[in-house]
């Protein structure tokens, strides 16, 4: 198990030196010329040539990388020119915990919808709930959640007033405040995945349910609840986290439009002003921060499979 | 010589009937899928003969007004025909769906094809490539493509295609590698059959299904990041009739003039449940690596 997980940490290092090259190219490959952006139209030779060497633009690429690098790693990523604001403060301490916090909170509600819905739909096959499931599945996972965020401000946040329709509050400053602020973007990300995850729950527990120790377990007398809570579902436990962990992607997707729309300050509104105001140290800041932690998060996905499934722990 | 041409081309039909309709239509909700994007794809191609208005005609006068017998579904607040905007934005979106995929195929099975059939040091810098691209998510990718292209329609072409490269290449080489093992590649080299030929007439056709249906299920996830980096103001620039634009344009105005958003907002969903469909049934009926949803 061990080797194995070196192996797998050595992957993901060269995967993240890949991303950190990627950013690092991003912003040679940004149109216009740094220093004069930083310069403003006035400025003289002198001073030009000063500030490139400053940078560090004299330098050969290869240089400049190993310096943004070890920047990069020291927390060092630079101030805005528009707000002026530490980059690293802005993206890490402020952007961050708001995407974070609001992908946990819509995955909380997909799951905690979702499987019931799942089992539900598994259980009774082919009766309304079953339609319901199926309906959802489809439903939500094409659904624009823009559109979808637009529809619940106007329902619930304009027409009857029982949310605030933006803004984000910090549920580790005020938690009530907070979870009131978040339910409306925390349910448009999140049905997104509760489809996915009935979707999954159906499919899998009717696999499981066919296998020979839900028959023993329901010949010694088990009661119908145990039999599914805890011999069915453990072993949905395994496609449900890869089905979460591939759509990775999609709830980030998801994320950056739902920020926009209700005006959450999370890491989405972050590269989204970014790109509108051409500030490409903050995109490069967001992009390596995003592809950071999509490789992490793939990892843990990848980690959690040894704990939930035993037989994955012994095989060599 | 014609006839044997002829020959050769009903032979063709009817096996391409066989291989690829057959499958799918027995797919009943792939069907529906189908059935609505055809709908969509005709309105697209005669948007010019069924609109009513130019699509980006304003009429200040007329701004904010609901559903009536001059504007069929309402006008937006620079007085724009929704209706007329609402079948060019279809042309706009299935337009860059379509191509950004298709771009992103042919170089994605480009490079996914030199990797798995070159091997050596070749593979190993052309798969890190991929590795760093897939390291990112999507729309972050088009996102950073955006920044640095700069906006417009074609851009956003380039930029989603070159988002969909990674996916493409990755699994091009996978499937590359598992035919390159195969006993009647090894027969055509040991026949003297030239490399391309053997490229293009024994390993194309085998990696070329499951190919396909990933490009079909890519085609919705182009259409939503195209609508939704429109909508955030970094995609397709106003007043293109575009119907992530439209959305954002409707979004001030949802409790006065709901149908400025919900017109296209619903035909973006309908029009996305069609593709997913689809997308589905392609891959449930071509598919050989997954199992059907039991």
């Amino acid at each position: 198990m061990w080797q194995a997980t070196f192996t797998k940490l050595g992957q993901t290092l060269l995967v993240l030196l890949l991303v950190s090259v990627a950013s690092f190219s991003f912003l040679k490959l940004a149109p216009g010329d740094p220093v004069t952006i930083m310069l403003g139209s006035d400025y003289s030779k002198a001073s030009y040539d000063q500030l490139t060497q400053e940078l560090g633009l004299d330098q050969p690429v290869i240089v400049q990388y190993g310096h943004w690098l070890a920047n990069f790693v020291r927390g060092d990523w630079g101030t805005s020119y528009i707000t002026n604001q530490n980059i690293f403060e802005l993206a890490v301490f402020q952007a961050l915990p708001v995407t974070l916090t609001l992908a946990a909170f819509s995955l909380l509600i997909a799951l905690v919808i979702g499987i019931p819905t799942g089992v539900m739909a598994a259980l009774y096959r082919n009766s309304w709930v079953d339609v319901l499931a199926t309906t959802l599945a489809i439903g939500g996972n094409a659904f624009p959640s823009f559109y979808l965020g637009i529809i619940l401000i106007w329902v619930f946040g304009v027409g009857l007033g029982w949310f605030p329709t933006l803004g984000f509050v910090a549920p580790w400053d005020d938690f009530w405040q907070g979870m009131w602020h978040l339910a409306l973007p925390a349910i448009t990300l999140g049905a997104w995945y509760v489809g996915l995850i009935a979707r999954i729950t159906r499919s899998s527990l009717l696999e499981v349910m066919g296998q020979p120790y839900i028959l023993a377990a329901k010949a010694r007398g088990e009661p119908g609840w145990r039999v599914v809570w805890v011999h069915g579902m453990r072993n949905v436990l395994m496609p449900l986290i890869t089905v979460i962990g591939l759509q990775l992607g999609g709830m980030l997707r998801g994320a950056v439009m739902t920020e926009v729309v209700f005006s959450l300050p999370g890491l989405g509104m972050m590269i989204t002003s970014a790109v509108l105001n051409r500030e490409y140290i903050v995109i490069q800041a967001g992009i390596m921060l995003t592809g950071v932690l999509f490789v992490v998060l793939n990892l843990m996905v990848d980690q959690t499979y040894q704990f939930l499934d035993p037989r994955l722990r012994r095989r060599k | 010589m014609s006839h044997a041409l002829d020959l050769s081309a009903s032979f063709q039909a009817s096996s391409w009937r066989r291989r690829f309709l057959q499958p799918l239509m027995r797919q009943r909700s792939a069907v529906v899928g189908l059935v609505i994007i055809l709908a969509y794809v005709l309105a697209a191609v005669f948007a010019p003969w069924l609109a009513t208005h130019n699509p980006t005609a304003q009429d200040l006068g007329a701004a904010l007004q609901g559903p009536s017998a001059a504007h069929w579904l309402g006008t937006d607040s620079f007085g724009q025909d929704l209706y007329s905007r609402l079948l060019y934005g279809a042309q706009l979106a299935l337009i860059i769906g379509f191509a950004s995929v298709a771009l992103g195929l042919v170089a994605g099975v480009a490079i996914g094809l030199a990797a798995g059939l070159i091997g050596g040091r070749t593979e190993w810098v052309l798969m890190r490539i991929v590795d760093g691209l897939l390291a990112f998510p999507e729309l972050i990718l088009a996102m950073a493509f955006m920044a640095v292209l700069g906006l417009g329609t074609e851009n956003l072409v380039y930029a989603l295609a070159l988002s969909f490269v990674g996916p493409f290449a990755r699994m091009t080489r996978g499937d590359v590698l598992q035919v390159k093992s195969q006993p009647f590649i090894e027969a055509a080299r040991l026949m003297g059959v030239p490399t391309l030929a053997i490229i293009w007439r024994h390993v194309l056709p085998n990696v070329v299904s499951p190919i396909l249906v990933q490009a079909g299920m890519r085609v919705s996830i182009a259409i939503l990041l195209e609508s939704g980096l429109s909508f955030l103001g970094i995609g397709v620039v106003p007043p293109t009739p575009d119907w992530g634009l439209m959305i954002a344009e409707g979004r001030g105005f949802i409790t006065i003039a709901p149908w400025i958003s919900g017109v296209p907002g619903v035909a973006l969903a309908i029009l996305l449940v069609a593709l997913n469909l689809l997308g589905d049934g392609l891959r449930d009926a071509f598919d050989p690596n997954t199992q059907k949803d039991a």
